[in-house]
């Protein structure tokens, strides 16, 4: 219970920053607009094309946005000279760990959730009957992303070359999960039932499992700073 | 005792060509081409048992704080990074007579090539801490992390696509190849063992040293 209103502090906290701020957020949804520009432009406005490589696209948008947003998941604590006050924090520091990834998921939701409005405006994608089919594949995923990215974020936070690492450090690591949902959001934008992917499904939650499992345990070594 | 491993390897390394080139014969259908096999298949196994060493160093490292687990998984890490290098290279070279391309994204191509930036990536994250305590830390996170992702990487890219040969020797039913074949195989596993676990614990040396000269 007092676990549960640690990690809540951790969140409350960065959603007031954020709220107040709305730095991130904002650059987010801006460069999301701006990556739907790119996808545009390289590939033409040829539409048979773009259903082939749609699934592609759409997670190529989300790891994109989910490497600049993830990344700062700890530029308030090291900006401010509040890393202390994260050490100092009494009791289990895996609390921290949860509530700095229900952030992020929270994050990556909205940014995603904004991603693929943009998607089916501008591509003139009909989502409304597979919305919950998706909805699971990019929950699933995200938390996978969001896992890793929190314990690299803390990682590289203090490093010089802590922007060029950290993707470089993520993106091998996130092979599975992106593999994984690139094909299940194929099948569902296909309008396949959720059954015909359910391997993928299951990779999906093992690698959540594996991920959520290891930052808890890990990140004491990691704050450590 | 380190001298000793070495002249073993060596000793090793000699007969694995032997057995190779010498005992093991032609191959029907690939010719001489086959014979790659012996340094391609071996290589992969010296590499990930030297992941295997790797990962439980990282977690030695993580419960007991004792410097010479971390120097352990540096070491072992970049051997096996070595080692997978290989394969990649000399798989590269088979392919090309034998598929007629260097390079295809079949299933275990694919893996193996994940798993291996995933490791020059924490080499990277090795190069790039000042600190050597933090640097130990975060490398045994990462380590811990990469070797976890082994066989996801490996489901996934499995379920994505798959061309590859059938493994040869691990899978159900046991070997199906010659026992000259098999022999000459696992002589070659045997050298490259010992060059692996030689190369592991020079480079342990080093980095002592390297530690002992900086403290």
């Amino acid at each position: 219970m007092i676990y549960a209103r640690r990690a809540w502090a951790v969140v409350w906290k960065d959603l007031l920053v954020e709220r107040r701020s709305k730095e991130t957020l904002n650059a987010l949804a801006f460069f999301s607009l701006l990556l739907l520009f790119v996808f545009q432009f390289a590939l033409g406005p040829d539409r048979e094309r773009l259903a082939g490589v749609l699934p592609g696209l759409l997670w190529l948008g989300f790891v994109l946005a989910g490497l600049l947003g993830l990344g700062r998941t700890f530029v308030a604590e090291r900006e401010n000279d509040c890393w202390e006050g994260l050490l100092l924090a009494p009791g289990d520091k895996s609390a921290i760990y949860v509530g700095k990834l229900a952030g992020n998921l929270l994050l990556m939701l909205a940014v995603e959730a904004m991603l693929l409005v943009l998607f089916a405006v501008f591509f003139n994608l009909d989502l409304a009957g597979v919305l919950p089919a998706l909805g699971l594949v990019v929950v699933l995923g995200t938390l996978g992303l969001a896992a890793v990215g929190t314990l690299f974020a803390a990682m590289t936070a203090n490093l010089r070359a802590r922007e060029l690492l950290f993707p470089v450090l993520l993106l091998p690591v996130q092979v599975p999960v992106l593999l994984a949902t690139v094909k299940a959001t194929e099948a569902v934008l296909a309008g396949e039932p959720l059954g015909a992917v359910a391997h993928w499904l299951q990779l999906l939650a093992a690698a959540d499992v594996v991920y959520v499992t290891a930052g808890l345990l890990t990140f004491d070594f990691v704050l450590e700073g | 005792m380190m001298r000793a491993l070495g002249w073993l390897a060596a000793l090793g390394l000699a007969a694995g060509l032997v057995m190779g080139f010498g005992v093991a014969p032609r191959e029907l259908t690939q010719g001489n081409v086959q014979r790659i096999m012996y340094v391609h298949v071996p290589s992969v196994w010296v590499a990930y048992l030297a992941f295997a060493v790797a990962f439980v160093a990282s977690i030695a490292y993580l419960g007991r704080r004792a410097a010479p687990a971390d120097r352990l998984a540096h070491a072992a890490a970049e051997v096996g990074t070595l080692f997978l290098g290989i394969t990649i290279a000399t798989g590269s070279i088979w392919g090309k007579p034998t598929w007629g391309t260097w390079w295809t994204w079949d299933a275990r191509l694919t893996s193996v090539s994940v798993v291996f930036v995933m490791y020059v990536g924490y080499l990277l994250l090795r190069g790039m801490v000042d600190d050597p305590e933090r640097g130990a830390r975060f490398a045994a996170v990462l380590g811990i992390i990469a070797a976890l992702n082994i066989p996801l990487v490996h489901f996934s890219v499995y379920w994505w696509r798959t061309l590859h040969q059938p493994p040869s020797l691990m899978k159900p039913g046991g070997a199906t190849m010659p026992p000259v074949i098999l022999a000459a195989l696992l002589v070659n596993f045997a050298a490259l063992a010992l060059v692996g676990a030689y190369f592991v614990a020079r480079r342990a040396r080093l980095l002592r040293r390297e530690a002992e000269l900086l403290a």
